[in-house]
């Protein structure tokens, strides 16, 4: 019996974040905390993403994860935390492409070392 | 995340202890909530929002005590114990993982229950009624027997059926079934108490490969912990 649950390790995000924080890289934590109408991640989804832009998780079907890490890497420098908001009545939403026309908001921060 | 409280969270996680991780919106204040102490300085009103829904499982932002905040619900992971270290087993276990589940196979049968049949999963070899009184179902753990042997499965479904196990289901046709309602009767269960169980064991997709039986019951389990009405497959 080794790791008891090694599948589980695709979403253990949280465990990405800390062996990369052991690792010295820059850390940034993307977490879904509020969601309306059809979201296709629920609240607590967490995507997790380092300095050379490496992500592991999700917080969405992959429509907005580019605009999230863009915002990542300013907050690994900044270290000010961010509440960012997409939805079909945002014309950021359209442009990234939230096409399930869902509204999400993703707290996104600095994973200090 | 303050690094402090990402390695208090980390330890509460790995220890399986339930808590929420309380973030203020303004980006000021981080905290840890336990069901009986607190990590940090928060109001009462703040803290009794983030035990409420620790205990409901719900993670969400709510306005307190006139402050926006994200509270972060993190309970251990759903439990599935599977009672038969039977072939349907060696599938259901990696299907599971994969879903979330933390897996447990109970089987007393050293033949079965070899850690070669069932790498990477915690293998239980007592006797079922033992085990399941040792792994005490709770309101997030699920109970699937698969022995087909009244010897393994009767004894695992008397703890289960007193249990707030989420979901049960027993391997086994219509007859088979039948006869079991017949013997959980003659050890004092009621027809509440039985029909909890799901009967026949997933839902109705045709399955007939181990593989195939395992989706059928993961569907089954996931709509139970859903709350989804489960609708018969047309005829």
């Amino acid at each position: 019996m080794t790791d008891p649950t090694p599948f589980a390790s695709i979403d253990d995000v949280l465990g990405t974040a800390e062996g990369w924080l052991s690792e010295g890289r820059k850390v940034a934590l993307a977490t879904v905390v509020k969601t309306w109408g059809s979201s296709p991640r629920p609240v607590g989804s967490r995507l997790v993403i380092d300095g050379d832009g490496a992500m592991v998780g999700s917080v969405s079907g992959g429509c907005i994860e580019g605009a999230v890490i863009k915002e990542a890497f300013e907050i690994m420098q900044s270290g000010d935390p961010r509440l960012m908001e997409f939805g079909v009545s945002d014309e950021q939403a359209w442009d990234v492409g939230l096409a399930c026309g869902g509204n999400v908001q993703v707290w996104v921060e600095r994973m200090e070392a | 995340m303050r690094a402090d409280i990402f390695s208090k969270l980390q330890t509460a996680r790995r220890s399986k202890t339930p808590v929420t991780l309380v973030d203020g919106l303004d980006g000021k204040t981080q905290a840890l909530v336990y069901a009986d102490k607190v990590d940090g300085d928060l109001s009462e009103a703040v803290v009794k929002e983030a035990r409420d829904r620790l205990r409901d499982n719900k993670s969400g932002v709510a306005e307190v005590s006139g402050d926006r905040w994200f509270f972060d619900c993190h309970n251990p992971p759903l439990r599935l114990i599977i009672v038969g270290a039977v072939h349907i087993t060696q599938t259901l276990v990696p299907m599971a993982s994969i879903a979330g589940y933390e897996v447990i196979v109970v089987d007393p049968r050293a033949s079965f229950a070899t850690a070669e049949r069932f790498p990477n999963v915690t293998l239980i070899d007592d006797w079922p009624d033992e085990a399941m009184e040792a792994l005490k179902p709770d309101s997030r753990t699920a109970v699937v027997t698969l022995t087909h042997d009244p010897k393994l499965d009767d004894p695992a479904l008397e703890i289960t059926l007193k249990s707030d196990a989420f979901y049960i289901t027993c391997l086994g046709s219509r007859r088979t079934h039948a006869k079991r309602v017949e013997r959980l009767k003659e050890m004092g269960f009621d027809d509440a108490a039985i029909g909890r169980i799901h009967a026949p064991a997933g839902l109705d997709i045709g399955a007939v490969s181990p593989a195939e039986i395992a989706i059928s019951v993961l569907a089954e389990l996931t709509a139970v912990l859903h709350a989804k009405p489960i609708v018969a497959a047309a005829a």
